[in-house]
């Protein structure tokens, strides 16, 4: 018998940077650890603002700086980690095993992953895939669920 | 006292031989290639490729300095913050040489040594100052009373300048994907085509942000119906205006607040010829000290020097262990 995954897809339209605050924040009650996000849009989509929404709902009020240039920027709360990820500069899935990538991936953590194709069977699956493309003046973000 | 610096912390490898009564007396740089098909550095790739430079780069620095080992009297090596697998290949050249020739081994701050880097000059900044350290991956304020005694005034709340120049090249299909495309296009644009929003200017705050430029950018870009190079170039000069306005703005509100009068500018994005040009416009010659422009970018000379301060003050590696800190912050 063939065991088929669960999955639930949604899509929003959201208009403005407070809209994706706001559904950062709204998407932060559905996660908690261990839970692995996948988050794809290309540059300028609004994936960083989206990120410091979901932050910002797990009661994080700091700045949340791009992870581009440090690969990961960790966040200690309360009584979970985030880890924020950009792998834009990742070139071979191989360089997250020097990196010690499966150390990030514990019952205690959040992972929000940007470029996620850029680590190709390295990563664990996803809880929650987001996409996030233009549409008119504003962004479709789609969904999608797993569990 | 002689000290062989040594830096590693992203794609330039770097040694160089500091003397407190000489002077600088040598620097080599290493920039790294491997990484052009990439857009961008390839964290891997810049730890191999280090290994396979900086020991060449370290003989060659001393065969400049005229130094034998016996000469040098301490290693000094960027610990952080950076590329961890770049910079332990340093750490750990650093130290494994100090081991071996039998003299101290001091880890430097990199942000201290780009901090540092206008004291190798003729005309030397006296503290107390003001910094802006602007790179690809830092942008702050920092308020110096005295070397090694910093305050934090502001720092980006996303994006670093440098990355936001990075990202609007990649946006514009520029080249290899590097910021200086973004400034080389943005002498031919059209100052007047297009006008971006000064991000966090309108509060006293000192802190920037520079993420949602790229978005504006993406807009106009996406806007114009075949795009060709002079669209380009306009886009190109609204954004470095903008960022440039606001990391001026921000310079002038620091040095009111603190009642300094000197600024000092470090760090890659100090390079640019316009941001420079701007300072010293708005804020006067003589109030403005950057190093030459060799000395913006990674070097060791920097790291040299800091090492050497460090020293001074009774500072050094009290173990052989080597550690490394991505992440160390300044202040």
């Amino acid at each position: 018998m063939k065991i088929l995954l669960e999955m639930k897809s949604e899509v929003k339209y959201i208009e403005n940077e407070k809209e994706t605050l706001t559904l950062g924040k709204h998407i932060s009650r559905h996660c908690s650890a261990p839970f692995v996000i996948y988050l794809s849009g290309e540059l300028g989509m609004g994936k960083t603002t989206l990120v410091r929404g979901l932050l910002s709902g797990l009661n994080y009020e700091g700045n949340v700086k791009s992870p581009t240039y440090t690969i990961v920027e960790p966040y200690e709360l309360n009584n979970q980690e985030v880890y924020h990820f950009d792998l834009y500069r990742i070139s071979d899935p191989e360089e997250l095993e020097y990196i010690g990538i499966k150390d990030y991936f514990n019952d205690n953590s959040i992972c929000i992953i940007e470029w996620p194709e850029k680590a190709k069977g390295t990563l664990p699956q996803a809880n929650l895939e987001i996409e996030i493309e233009q549409y008119q003046h504003g962004r479709k973000m789609t969904l999608v669920w797993k569990d | 006292m002689k000290v062989l610096g040594i830096e590693t912390s992203c794609d330039e490898s770097a040694a160089a031989i500091y003397c407190d009564k000489d002077g600088l007396l040598s620097h080599k740089v290493y920039s790294q290639t491997v990484h052009s098909e990439h857009g961008g550095v390839v964290p891997e790739l810049a730890a191999r490729d280090h290994i396979r430079k900086t020991l060449g780069l370290i003989e060659d620095a001393l065969s400049e300095a005229k130094c034998s080992k016996d000469d040098v009297d301490a290693i000094a090596y960027t610990a952080g913050p950076g590329l961890a697998g770049a910079l332990l290949v340093g750490s750990m050249m650093g130290k494994t040489i100090a081991y071996a020739w039998n003299k101290p081994s001091i880890a430097v701050n990199h942000m201290e040594g780009h901090l540092l880097a206008p004291m190798l000059e003729d005309s030397a900044p006296k503290p107390p100052f003001v910094a802006l350290i602007v790179s690809g991956g830092h942008t702050m304020l920092v308020d110096v009373q005295q070397i090694g005694e910093y305050r934090l005034l502001g720092e980006t709340v996303d994006d670093a300048a440098g990355e936001a120049f990075d990202k609007v090249a990649r946006l514009l299909n520029l080249g290899k994907y590097t910021g200086s495309e973004v400034a080389k296009i943005a002498e031919l644009g059209d100052k007047k085509r297009f006008k971006f929003p000064r991000p966090m200017t309108k509060t006293r705050n000192l802190d920037f942000s520079f993420s949602g430029l790229k978005t504006k950018v993406l807009y106009e870009y996406q806007s114009i119906e075949n795009p060709v190079e002079q669209d380009k170039a306009d886009i190109a000069w609204a954004f470095q205006e903008a960022v440039i306005e606001t990391l001026v703005k921000k310079c002038k509100l620091a040095l009111q607040d603190t009642r300094l009068n000197a600024l000092v500018l470090a760090g890659g994005v100090g390079a640019n010829k316009y941001l420079r040009q701007r300072l010293a416009e708005e804020l006067g010659d003589n109030s403005v000290f950057y190093p030459r422009i060799e000395f913006c970018t990674d070097n060791a000379a920097m790291i040299a020097y800091a090492g050497w301060w460090n020293l001074s003050q009774g500072r050094k590696d009290l173990s052989l262990a080597v550690k490394v800190k991505p992440r160390w912050k300044l202040v």
